[in-house]
């Protein structure tokens, strides 16, 4: 789907259209599949008729009438078939309804296709992938890029994924306000981690990983633009432009990795920063505290440090106290084992580290072996400290991180004289 | 997660090639329709077979740089004969699919029950370093 090449301004339009349009072509028909089909058509269509004869004045109406006039045809055949088959007469209305200029519920089906797409009936990359299928208007193709996977795996995915949907008999309307808290949680949890993919990988394929970044941004905005009320929606589109911020200064010439303590600060984004510390401050002020909201905080008290040793530790610190209360997540306990080390020293943050040892959802992650090996050096214990780091290096699942772990083994152990084994040579 | 399935099997001249017909055929299909079911289930990224062992080079640079190749290896104790890259939610999904390729039918129907090797293919950091 690419509008009108080198018009990026029409594809932007094309964009924010994509859910609105689907979302109307759902409401309408209730075949979610099929309605998806009908408004690529449509777009495909656009992309041929708008560039010669120009775009209609209204281009919302003008999909919605094309994809209506495809799921109409879609319906027809359909009803043919069925009655080959069955030969039962059946009746169905089958006139569109005029299409109506002004609609005040665009944002809402924008929103009633995330919770859709983010339905507890997919796995988490199914989730992903009709998310930015559907509300986000990528191609499988881009897609499919993103995730270093071939497009018929990924076409395969977006299809099953909208069958389950289909299947879970999920009404297309909002959710209850009861249902409202958990099935927007599971929204923010699909953003974030679309957010994750693309910050994360910053190495590779680039452009493609930050394009997800920015695409996982883009949704936030548009679902805190629908409940601007929200102070966790608030939370995480101010994590995501906090952390967002740094991603310049992140990767070294060579893609190495660059830690947080080491990054040039000048790099970061300052418009990112001022806006998210803007939206956060916001946010806490309205006193419903969720643990996005404390995340970001966390990232904003890291933004605001001019260099690394200015860090506010102590605020830090006591924000990972109150996610501890919040949250039964090992890599909340994690971090604050970190900052306490930097506020108490680090055989404070060794001490808080020991029971992780035995909780299963950390056992041989190589995070808490890389923090362990960290803190071990700080408190001048090199040796177990080398020990450390290669074990986290054996353990991780990233190329980067690896070559920065044996990295530091390989420092420290020349550092240390007294130490002259061999360094296991690190990967290609 | 990416996950790579790499299918051990017997030394050469054990494998395949002295098998009956009919079981042949019988593990040509299961393979057919396993690679089916993975490119359907949307978690395939790749898979290749490879050539029977006999046809294996060792290659190594010379002190110039040309390459010296050394013959066959039949003494080796298992060979790999083929792999399958596939993307999955879970590392539990990713064995259930290695014990599916394992149980492939052998001679008689049997399940082969061949030994998988199942390693996470290197990918994305973590969101935050220290």
């Amino acid at each position: 789907m690419t509008p009108t090449p080198g018009d990026a301004t029409s594809e932007h339009l094309l964009r924010e259209l994509v859910p609105q349009v689907l979302g109307a072509v759902i409401r309408r028909f209730r075949d979610f599949a099929a309605a998806e089909d009908a408004v690529q058509e449509a777009l495909i269509a656009a992309s041929l008729q708008w560039p010669r004869e120009g775009a209609p004045n209204n281009p919302r109406a003008w999909l919605i009438q094309v994809a209506s006039r495809r799921m109409t045809d879609h319906v027809r055949r359909e009803l043919a078939r069925r009655r080959r088959e069955t030969a039962a007469a059946m009746e169905l209305d089958l006139t569109v309804p005029p299409v109506d200029a002004e609609n005040e519920t665009d944002q809402d089906d924008t929103l009633i296709l995330l919770f859709m797409c983010c339905h507890g009936a997919l796995t988490p990359s199914s989730a992903i992938a009709l998310t930015l299928r559907a509300v986000g208007g990528l191609t499988t193709a881009e897609i499919a890029n993103a995730f270093l996977v071939p497009e018929a795996t990924m076409a395969q995915r977006i299809s099953r994924a909208k069958q389950s949907i289909k299947a879970s008999g999920v009404p297309f309307q909002l959710p209850t306000s009861q249902e409202r808290v958990a099935r927007l949680q599971a929204v923010l949890h699909v953003l974030y981690l679309i957010f994750n993919e693309g910050y994360t990988n910053s190495v590779g394929p680039q452009l493609q990983r930050l394009e997800l970044s920015r695409e996982a941004i883009r949704l936030t905005r548009s679902v805190h633009a629908s409940l601007p009320e929200d102070p966790e929606i608030a939370g995480l589109l101010a994590l995501m432009l906090l952390t967002d911020a740094r991603s310049a200064a992140r990767t070294g010439t060579d893609g190495e990795l660059i830690p947080l303590t080491k990054q040039d600060r000048t790099l970061w984004n300052q418009t990112e920063i001022s806006e998210g510390i803007a939206l956060i401050t916001a946010a806490l002020s309205k006193g419903s505290i969720g643990a996005y909201q404390l995340q970001a905080a966390v990232a904003a008290v890291h933004d605001e440090a001019p260099r690394a040793e200015d860090t506010d530790w102590p605020q830090i610190l006591a924000l990972y106290e109150l996610l501890k209360y919040m949250s039964d997540n090992p890599m909340v306990i994690l971090n604050h084992a970190i900052a306490a080390a930097m506020v108490h020293g680090p055989s404070k943050g060794l001490e808080l580290l020991r029971p992780l040892d035995s909780d299963a959802r950390l056992a041989g992650h190589h995070r808490l072996d890389a923090v362990r090996a960290h803190l071990l050096e700080m408190a001048g214990d090199h040796e177990v400290a080398i020990a450390c780091y290669r074990l986290a290096a054996a353990r991780t699942t990233s190329i980067p991180e690896r070559n920065y772990l044996t990295t530091q083994a390989a420092r420290l152990n020349e550092s240390t004289t007294s130490h002259d084994r061999p360094i296991p040579s690190a990967d290609s | 997660m990416k996950y790579i399935l790499m299918m051990n099997t017997m030394k050469a001249g054990e494998g395949i090639p002295g098998w009956p017909k009919k079981d042949l055929q019988a593990h040509i299909g299961f393979m057919r329709s396993f690679g089916k079911e993975l490119r359907e289930s949307g978690e395939l990224v790749s898979a290749e077979g490879l050539s029977f062992p006999d046809q294996a080079k060792l290659v190594r640079a010379g002190k110039d740089g040309t390459p010296i190749t050394d013959g066959v290896f039949p003494e080796g104790k298992e060979f790999l004969a083929g792999y399958w890259i596939v993307d999955v939610d879970t590392p539990e999904r990713a064995y259930a699919i290695a014990a599916r390729a394992s149980a492939a039918p052998g001679i008689g129907g049997a399940p082969l029950n061949m030994s998988i090797e199942v390693r996470p293919v290197m990918s994305a950091p973590p969101p935050e370093m220290l």
